[in-house]
């Protein structure tokens, strides 16, 4: 278990936030079929640094971009969700 | 090999038992094999095992660590073959008829219980769900038993019966012929067996790279230098995406982790393997006495195999909540196991887009059961270069097909499994 800085709330227990996806499958609803299948399907996968979508859904419900080494646990970064950075 | 009998063992241990010798052989690794499977788990052993067997080929197992260090050492053991997907069924039915010769085709005991695979049903709808999943079992000619509230009382009488029951009980569907086994045996005794038709078992040799020229694969790199082979199968489940990954391919899988608890050793007290339709825990005891606890997965993506306090909390409140007694056992150990988890949480058989590198993974959290069978249709995937009948419904492109073998019908997302 591990301490997530969320922006609004400070440094809370990783009990309070829900993972919901990599970066790397989010799509827009026009994607074309093709990559949104393969977006939607197939996975990066890292042995290391991933970037993801959390939600703080037991604290501010903000979406939040964490950084996260997937072996460690050692977060990098957390900045509240830009969808058009 | 020297087969293991009550009598070797009478006659050995009047010698003063000097007669033991390794289980297997430590080769060092030919220049080329026909087939290289990467994993010495479960799978992949038995995978090499039903190579030599049936199809007389030059094999390699490759294993970064030791036998079955993975999940192979890591699950709750629990075998049964009670799907409701037809493609599940097929292949696990495979899988569990393998498991009832098993200990007398490797001449290993691998401990194999058939004490019943008990789903409790906690509410009219659950009852319902369990009366159609027995139907369609019994039509595809697998045992299914619908059980009453008192014939669940009378087979597990610990559960918590009363009317303030936290998770009220209203009957069950139990499997007979499931149970559990022993899981190390289970390596141990692929690894020896296959040892003997000639396999080499090449133990810390880690894979680093695979060689691919034209789009096919003619060998790996590894910790012990290149190996060629014509086929290679990739049996890494819990690292697929990380191995797959040296050959620049993406899977369908995300890498999650499982936690199991087990309770300090008691006398018998739960005879059958209790899971349930709508609570998230599966309880059992070993042979050594111990309370064997599971649950959900952490749901996010890790390779740590360190798991969350959180879910040891959510488990234990679970399986007391059923069986009140296990309140008073002290917890020994806990570990987590990191698991492929797939995008309908069905594993996954197929060839890859690199010809002659074929993959056996994605087995979730369920994988254990399924050792036997799924080494079997890899062994002849990987000896004729053809998916197997039992296989073709878990390929890499069921995802793009609309054809999910999606158990618990939850969509896209490996951690809602």
């Amino acid at each position: 278990m591990f301490l997530i800085d969320c922006p609004h709330c400070g440094p809370r227990a990783q009990a309070e936030f829900v993972f919901e996806r990599p970066v790397e499958t989010i799509f827009s609803v026009d994607t074309p079929t093709a990559e949104l299948v393969e977006k939607l399907y197939t996975r990066t996968n890292p042995r290391g640094v991933s970037a993801e979508l959390w939600r703080h859904a037991r604290g501010c419900r903000a979406w939040l971009r964490i950084d996260r080494h997937t072996v460690t646990h050692v977060i990098i970064a957390v900045a509240l969700w830009n969808p058009a950075p | 090999m020297r087969g293991y009998s009550a009598w070797a063992l009478l006659r050995g241990g009047l010698g003063g038992h000097r007669h033991w010798s390794p289980a297997w052989r430590t080769p060092e690794p030919a220049r080329h094999y026909d087939v290289v499977i990467v994993g010495g788990g479960g799978h992949g052993l038995a995978s090499a095992y039903y190579l030599a067997k049936h199809h007389k080929v030059r094999v390699a197992v490759l294993e970064k660590a030791w036998l079955g260090g993975g999940n192979t050492g890591r699950n709750t053991t629990i075998v049964r073959s009670n799907y409701r997907l037809p493609a599940l069924q097929g292949l696990l039915e495979h899988s569990l008829k393998l498991w009832e010769g098993l200990s007398d085709e490797l001449n290993y005991n691998v401990m194999f219980s058939q004490r019943g695979a008990l789903f409790l049903g906690h509410s009219d709808s659950d009852m319902t769900r369990l009366a159609e999943r027995g139907d369609a079992l019994r039509c595809a000619g697998i045992d299914a038993e619908l059980m009453s509230r008192e014939a669940v009382a009378k087979l597990v009488p610990l559960l918590d019966m009363s009317d303030r029951a936290r998770f009220p009980i209203a009957g069950g569907m139990i499997q007979r012929r499931g149970g559990t086994a022993r899981h190390d045996a289970v390596a141990w005794g692929y690894a020896r067996a296959a040892d003997a038709l000639g396999v080499d078992i090449i133990q810390h040799c880690e894979v680093t790279g695979f060689d691919i020229a034209g789009g096919r694969v003619t060998g790996v790199q590894t910790s012990r230098g290149a190996i060629g082979a014509d086929r290679v199968g990739i049996v890494v489940a819990g690292n697929s995406g990380h191995v797959a990954g040296l050959a620049g391919l993406r899977l369908p899988v995300e890498s999650q982790l499982l936690q199991a608890f087990v309770t300090e050793p008691v006398k018998p007290m739960i005879d059958t393997v209790i899971m349930s339709q709508s609570v998230h825990c599966y309880i059992s005891q070993s042979d050594k006495g111990e309370i064997v606890l599971g649950g959900d997965p952490d749901q996010y993506p890790t390779y740590s195999q360190r798991g969350e306090p959180m879910r040891i909390e959510e488990v234990a409140g679970q399986a007391i909540g059923l069986v009140p007694a296990l309140s008073k056992l002290r917890m020994l150990r806990c570990w987590a196991g990191t698991t492929d988890m797939t995008c309908d949480g069905a594993p996954i058989i197929d060839e890859t887009p690199v010809a002659n590198l074929h993959i056996n993974g994605g087995w979730c959290y369920g994988g254990f059961k399924a050792t036997c069978g799924s080494g079997w249709v890899f062994a002849d995937q990987l000896a004729t270069g053809r998916v197997h009948d039992l296989a073709r419904p878990f390929s890499l492109g069921r995802f793009a097909a609309g054809a999910m073998q999606d158990e618990a019908a939850v969509g896209p997302m490996p951690q809602a499994r």
